[in-house]
């Protein structure tokens, strides 16, 4: 450990603030900006793909996927179903192993008991390891409030984080970023947080790896508090698990002396075995591996090895609400394997960012506006951003049926209805922007419940087909703006047939050569 | 075997020569074809933008028209799709909000009666040649409904290999989404527009004359896209295709 670098470091790294809903544009506005961004385009589509491939090998070398999927999937709605009985077996073993155990019920709730907590130890900077849930709540920012300093020690996460950017992926949040970007942001900012970046540092991944373990070997060593996510709490003994590939996991969770784990109630299995079906499916779905390099388990304290307190902060934010809907419930399945985002044509051209959260891709799409409710721009356009082809559930391995799921919340969003928001039963009202597409529903549905009027609408249409444009003014730029117009037939198909059949039967053989 | 085409409003309206095709096609393999004139739309836009109920009286209407055929047979795997998969959740969820069975009773009969055309022709009829001739250089797009929610499989590479002096060609990321995705391309058009680009190279990339679809809806975006792009490569439904014969070619 360098001597400059001991105590508190006298300035105050920027960081950028968390998705903030209400400050964000819509989905298809910031898909806009990415789809022009060349750079960007090949970063992703490069590193999807080649993931994609990978994760389809690793996932066919197992004879009973079908069967894990299925397994994972049962075992997570039990799960779901008894939560209240879980939660509170796990908090019971948790405290017998050691540990204290917190409830959150919100964002700024688990903000300030994690607050507090490193307050109480003294110390003013702590080492994390990659936790969604701590930056779906925004936890970066709030102890920097209080002058805590939270260094990120995942290699993507202090890419990001040295970058002053936000996340754009699950697993990997600086995919949006090449080697060239990655080898500028720490060349040009690792002093400013740490240890600086060797001198003449390339683009190689050996030499951008090292950069960064020296840099982070530094924070490891000098740590008194960790604050970490996990990937399963298991019920009957409190034990915690964090999967990861860096071995900066296995660092954060045994060097300091207090450990602060920030976890999601929908993390948890009932039972040791459980995880043996999670064992197999995370690695082969997230990073293609077979086993993940580091897997980290560990329960309450232990006498002269590891910390010497262990905090759980139990986060709800949104997920008791989103437990309560039938349909959406399912996306409280994810294990956070990102599997569906590296096979997602729009996430491989949207890129991360455009889904305004720190879950973007598909499980984002159905995961933000159930955890943020669907009133800001971004979270009510989220469900829109698919195509629905399908190729994220195909690949879940917990079987979440995403466009089902996406659809759910597109009726939610343009009717409204019965909803749970912190706890209450509410009644959402339609939202805004959305009326000429109802109105347009209402006359299609009526005109295909006459099939008259379809039919004189289809012969008007015909009977103009010259009058029509090649492109389309005003919203039907949307369309025409990148195709041309499908050119409209002389004749509807029922009127040859009305003219070339009798009424409801089969022609008449003379009149078969009619039929071309 | 009598069976009813139900062709789809878009392909009713914007592309009957699909419609005589299927026609033609179905009755060379001595299939007695109706087409109840009362069809009209299966309810699959209304659903898949969240206009759940609205689906539901297009949903019963389809069961009224239909419902006396063995079976129901349709050139387009997001309709069949609609019916096969999305009918008895339409049923389930009128369930659940507690509307009573009966939506879910009457659409039940339907369901299993209803097959995308590859499908008919393949597991129904059983055959793999039908008859047809088109020498031409074709690749195939396998739409998404087709592929992942019927399943479709090699069905409709079995039925194109079949055909006399076709050459099939292997479209690089076949199985990768058009972007038409219904309202998707209104909505999203950016990025609908970037993954139509890209299928559009793809299928240049293979030199195949004519890219081939079971769906023409997404052929509609996909061709709609190779128009403004000035590409040589030309879209055709698949059931055209195999209605080709030497003595009456597709032109």
């Amino acid at each position: 450990m360098s001597g400059t670098f001991i105590g508190m470091p006298a300035f105050s790294p920027p960081t950028l603030p968390a998705f903030s809903p209400p400050t964000l544009p819509a989905f298809p506005t910031a898909a806009k900006e990415a789809v022009r961004n060349p750079t960007l385009r090949r970063n992703l589509r490069y590193a999807t793909h080649t993931i994609r491939a990978k994760r389809a090998a690793a996932v066919s070398e197992l004879d009973d996927w079908a069967a894990l999927r299925e397994a994972g999937r049962q075992i997570k709605d039990h799960t779901l179903r008894h939560l209240d009985r879980y939660l509170l077996q796990l908090e019971e073993s948790v405290t017998a192993a050691g540990g204290v155990v917190h409830w959150a019920a919100d964002a700024d709730e688990a903000n300030r008991i994690v607050t507090g907590l490193v307050k109480a130890t003294g110390e003013s900077e702590v080492v994390k390891v990659k936790s969604m849930a701590t930056q779906e709540i925004g936890l970066n920012e709030a102890l920097a409030a209080e002058g805590i300093h939270a260094y990120e020690t995942d290699l993507a996460e202090l890419i990001v984080q040295l970058g002053r950017d936000r996340p754009s992926h699950i697993l990997v949040p600086a995919i949006h970023r090449n080697r060239g970007e990655i080898r500028d942001i720490f060349t040009h900012e690792m002093s400013e947080w740490g240890r600086p970046a060797p001198e003449g540092l390339s683009d190689t991944p050996a030499e951008l790896a090292e950069a960064a373990r020296l840099h982070l070997r530094e924070k490891f060593l000098r740590a008194k508090v960790g604050i970490s996510g996990a990937n399963f709490m298991v019920a009957e003994t409190g034990t915690l698990a964090v999967f990861e590939s860096e071995g900066n996991g296995r660092m954060c969770l045994t060097l300091p002396e207090t450990l602060i784990s920030v976890v999601g109630i929908e993390k948890l299995v009932p039972t040791w075995r459980d995880l043996e079906v999670f064992l197999q499916t995370l690695p082969r779905s997230s990073t293609a591996e077979r086993m993940n390099p580091y897997t980290s388990m560990w329960t309450g304290t232990t006498d002269d090895d590891g910390p010497r307190t262990f905090h759980l902060v139990l986060l709800d934010n949104g997920r008791t609400d989103t437990l309560a809907d039938r349909v959406g419930r399912q996306a409280l399945r994810c294990i956070r394997c990102s599997a569906c985002l590296n096979v997602c044509p729009v996430y491989e051209r949207a890129g991360g960012h455009a889904y305004g959260s720190v879950y973007p891709g598909p499980i984002g799409a159905i995961l933000s506006p159930q955890l943020r409710g669907t009133a800001s721009d971004i979270d009510a356009s989220l469900p829109y951003a698919s195509s629905l082809c399908g190729a994220c559930y195909e690949v879940c391995p917990v079987a979440i049926d995403i466009p089902e799921v996406l659809v759910h919340l597109r009726e939610r969003v343009v009717e409204g209805g019965p909803a749970v928001r912190q706890g209450a039963k509410v009644t959402l009202r339609p939202a805004r922007g959305h009326a000429a597409e109802r109105a347009a529903m209402r006359a299609a549905r009526w005109t295909f419940r006459h099939p008259g009027a379809l039919r004189a609408g289809q012969r008007l249409a015909s009977g103009t087909r010259r009058l029509v444009p090649r492109t389309l003014p005003g919203p039907g730029r949307a369309w025409s703006a990148t195709r041309d117009l499908p050119k409209l037939p002389p004749e509807p198909f029922r009127e040859w047939w009305r003219r070339t059949h009798r009424p409801g039967g089969q022609a008449p053989a003379d009149r078969q050569e009619d039929q071309r | 075997m009598r069976v009813a085409l139900f062709l789809t409003c878009v392909n009713d309206t914007l592309y009957p020569d699909t419609g005589r095709a299927v026609v033609k096609l179905l009755t060379r393999l001595g299939v007695e074809v109706d087409f109840p004139m009362a069809q009209t739309c299966c309810g699959q836009a209304h659903y898949n933008t969240g206009y759940r109920h609205q689906a539901e009286p297009l949903a019963r209407h389809f069961s009224d028209v239909f419902k006396d055929y063995e079976a129901i047979v349709t050139p387009s795997g997001s309709c069949a799709a609609m019916v096969r998969e999305l009918y008895p959740r339409l049923g389930d969820r009128a369930r659940a909000e507690g509307r009573g069975t009966a939506l879910a009773e009457q659409l039940a009969p339907i369901v299993p009666r209803t097959h995308e055309l590859t499908e008919f022709l393949v597991d129904v009829l059983g055959v793999t040649d039908v008859g047809a001739y088109f020498p031409h250089t074709v690749t195939y797009h396998p739409t998404c409904h087709g592929l992942r929610a019927l399943g479709l499989g090699d069905r409709p590479r079995r039925l194109l290999s079949a055909v006399r002096g076709l050459d099939l060609v292997e479209l690089p990321g076949a199985e990768e989404c058009c972007g038409f995705g219904g309202t998707f391309a209104v909505k999203n058009s950016d990025v609908s527009a970037a993954m139509g680009t890209d299928k559009v190279r793809n299928a240049e990339s293979t030199g195949a004359e004519v890219l081939c679809a079971a769906d023409n809806s997404c052929l509609m975006h996909i061709g709609g896209t190779m128009a403004r792009l000035r590409t040589t490569v030309r879209p055709v439904h698949i059931a055209e295709i195999l209605a080709s014969t030497e003595e009456e070619p597709l032109t």
